[in-house]
């Protein structure tokens, strides 16, 4: 975001009435003679102007921003109704090496283990079917909403979703030769009934658990070309 | 094919099972000749190493013939003769690549469950657990080898099983060990534990140039060992003051550096050690990590704790104070064998090491499950004992 903006709408106007109350207040006690009077002048007007501009340099200094409330998953699932999720993993891989891999969408299966299985529509919509309990099926048809090549997917489902859902990954060149962080965001509304309980089925108690378990897959898969496994090997009797 | 089963505490068992199959593109099987039991093996006899499952197969220290190799493989070859690292590596993540191979972020299928207790996770082993990856083990007549084409070393003909077998694991562990202690001329090691890892670090800190190790032992026969063989000066701690002995001979000075080639499941002779024994007995603690105490207070100021032995969870009553109060640098870890077992294989073939010379059973492969218990109990006599699988073992 190249806005300097950082302080959010709510916010800005609590600062603009605080600040304008304290100046006022402080410039009376400069009439009084009072030496602090400068001080709560010099505040106020420092609230007032974080309030007009939006931006405070307070806030910067920090890292804080409470104005990038706008990115794609929360415009789609207003609030703090969905589920949301964010994990990252870092992949000694360039950044284009692994986008390329994560945009053919029809290959995610081999390392999201619960999707069954994605069909590229179009080059911008895909429909996907996950296995859930007792071989029922949760569908939906997702859209890319935003997309830099070698940077970010970021996607929502459309009408008609047993889920409704919206996502992003980012591939952020990690610092030095240490490859790409690989950051993604979840966000979804469990809808009740049989295909609630099959998505609370799918991703259990840590929803974060299960994006975690993919991405490592996909490290596995793109830093050492196959994913380590035991399932086949012999074992012996239990008794 | 049969194979070493672990049933539960106490309880293991040769038994028939399937043959190993390959599972990835990267894996070899390998038809074992020789194999050992380690000393972390009796960890999982004892019962203290948590998530084993019953019918797990035990064994991390192996080799033998290459029999059949994944499509992706392109190191190895039918009929190559192989020693298997007991640490798995994919060869190419941050951790591969830094040669920091037991910290391998792609060899785990179990990652979570190291997640769960360490915040991170280390590589996968053979045989040790199924937080540590659930591999199956190789004290059987077959093991399957996961990134095949990183870990095993190719060993030519001339050199018999019993000379390059201990570069699985303990020649190398032991070998670490010692380099931690950044050996410069006229170093005093001390080494707590004179079993077969420590009986290496005592060849390896002279290797690397130590003017003198003291080896601690409780038992007579390891002790001998490590007089004998690898010309150490010995303490035994159940007739002596360890501290005041290696204070009276290192001038008063203490050892540069210390090695606890112990681990988890120490004995002792000192009031803590019984602390410990009934605290792990009722379950308040899960490891009893006596020797490193004792390592800690008696290391020189400045000096280097070198910890090849193996610890898994919680310490009780570590002299942390000491061990900032003295400055002391702490080393530790599962050993980065593909770091070593070239430069190891290159010193036995020269003729400066023969590794062979801390077995002291050589026992077939039916008879493992009798072995473990002779190694965990008959301490005096046995160090380490070899299984062969194939047959050709005389026994001891």
């Amino acid at each position: 975001m190249t806005s300097d903006v950082n302080v959010a709408d709510v916010e800005r106007w609590a600062s603009a009435l605080g600040g304008a109350a304290l100046a006022a207040y402080g410039i009376k006690q400069l009439k009084d003679r009072s030496p602090a009077g400068a001080a709560f002048a010099a505040a106020g007007t420092a609230l007032i102007m974080r309030g007009a501009t939006g931006h405070c340099p307070m806030y910067d200094a920090v890292g804080i921003n409470t104005a990038d409330e706008r990115d794609d998953t929360r415009e789609h699932l207003a609030g703090a109704r969905g589920v949301n999720v964010e994990e990252v993993v870092t992949i000694n891989r360039p950044a284009s090496d692994l986008y390329r891999c994560w945009r053919d969408f029809e290959m995610l299966p081999r390392f999201m283990e619960y999707v069954d299985s994605v069909r590229q529509l179009d080059h911008r919509r895909s429909h996907w079917i996950v296995k859930g309990p007792a071989g029922r099926r949760v569908e939906w048809t997702a859209e890319i909403i935003n997309e830099i090549a070698d940077e970010l997917i970021g996607w929502r489902t459309l009408d008609g979703a047993d889920v409704v859902s919206a996502g992003s990954v980012r591939f952020v060149p990690a610092p030095g030769a240490r490859g790409t962080q690989v950051r993604v965001r979840l966000q979804y509304d469990p809808p009740g009934g049989k295909i609630g309980s099959a998505i609370a089925w799918i991703f259990g108690a840590e929803p974060s658990q299960t994006i975690r378990e993919g991405l490592r897959r996909f490290k596995q898969l793109m830093e050492a070309g196959e994913m380590p496994t035991t399932s086949g090997q012999p074992r012996g009797g239990a008794r | 094919m049969k194979a070493l089963v672990w049933h539960g505490t106490n309880d293991v068992r040769v038994e028939r099972v399937p043959d190993p199959e390959i599972l990835n593109g990267r894996d070899a099987i390998v038809k074992i000749t020789s194999t050992a039991i380690c000393g972390s093996d009796l960890h999982l006899l004892d019962g203290v190493i948590p998530t084993m499952k019953e019918g797990d197969i035990l064994g991390h220290e192996f080799m033998g013939e290459v029999v059949e190799v994944g499509r992706h493989n392109t190191a190895l070859k039918v009929g190559d003769r192989v020693v298997v690292p007991f640490t798995i590596a994919c060869g190419h993540c941050f951790f591969c690549q830094k040669q920091l191979w037991s910290l391998c972020d792609n060899s785990n299928p179990n990652a979570w469950m190291v997640e769960k207790r360490y915040g991170f996770s280390c590589a996968g082993l053979f045989g040790y657990s199924h937080m540590m990856g659930g591999y199956a083990g190789g004290q059987a007549e077959y093991a399957r080898v996961p990134f095949a084409d990183v870990g095993p070393i190719k060993i030519p003909d001339g050199i018999s099983d019993e000379q390059v077998l201990f570069l699985s694991d303990i020649f190398p562990t032991g070998y670490m060990a010692a380099e931690n202690c950044a050996i410069t001329p006229a170093d005093t090691i001390a080494v707590w534990g004179c079993g077969p890892v420590g009986q290496f670090a005592i060849k390896s800190a002279y290797l690397l140039g130590a003017e003198r190790v003291i080896a601690i032992d409780g038992v007579p026969a390891r002790l001998r060992m490590a007089a004998e063989q690898g010309g150490a000066d010995v303490i035994n701690f159940e007739h002596e003051d360890v501290f005041d002995r290696l204070k009276e001979m290192t001038g008063g000075m203490g050892p540069d550096a210390c090695i606890d080639a112990v681990g988890l499941e120490a004995h002792g002779a000192t009031l803590d050690a019984y602390y410990d024994q009934i605290k792990a007995a009722t379950f308040r603690a899960t490891d009893r990590p006596n020797a490193l105490r004792q390592a800690i207070h008696c290391c020189r100021k400045g000096g280097i704790v070198s910890i090849p032995g193996v610890y898994g969870g919680f310490l009780d009553k570590i002299p942390f104070g000491a061990a900032f109060g003295k400055g002391l640098t702490f080393k530790m870890g599962q050993t980065h064998m593909m770091r070593y077992m070239k430069p190891l294989l290159d010193l036995v073939q020269a003729g400066a090491i023969d590794p062979s010379f801390v077995i002291t059973h050589r026992v077939p492969l039916d008879r493992a499950a009798e072995a473990y218990k002779t190694f965990r109990d008959d301490k005096d006599h046995c160090i380490k004992v070899v299984l062969k699988p194939q047959g050709g073992a005389t026994v001891h």
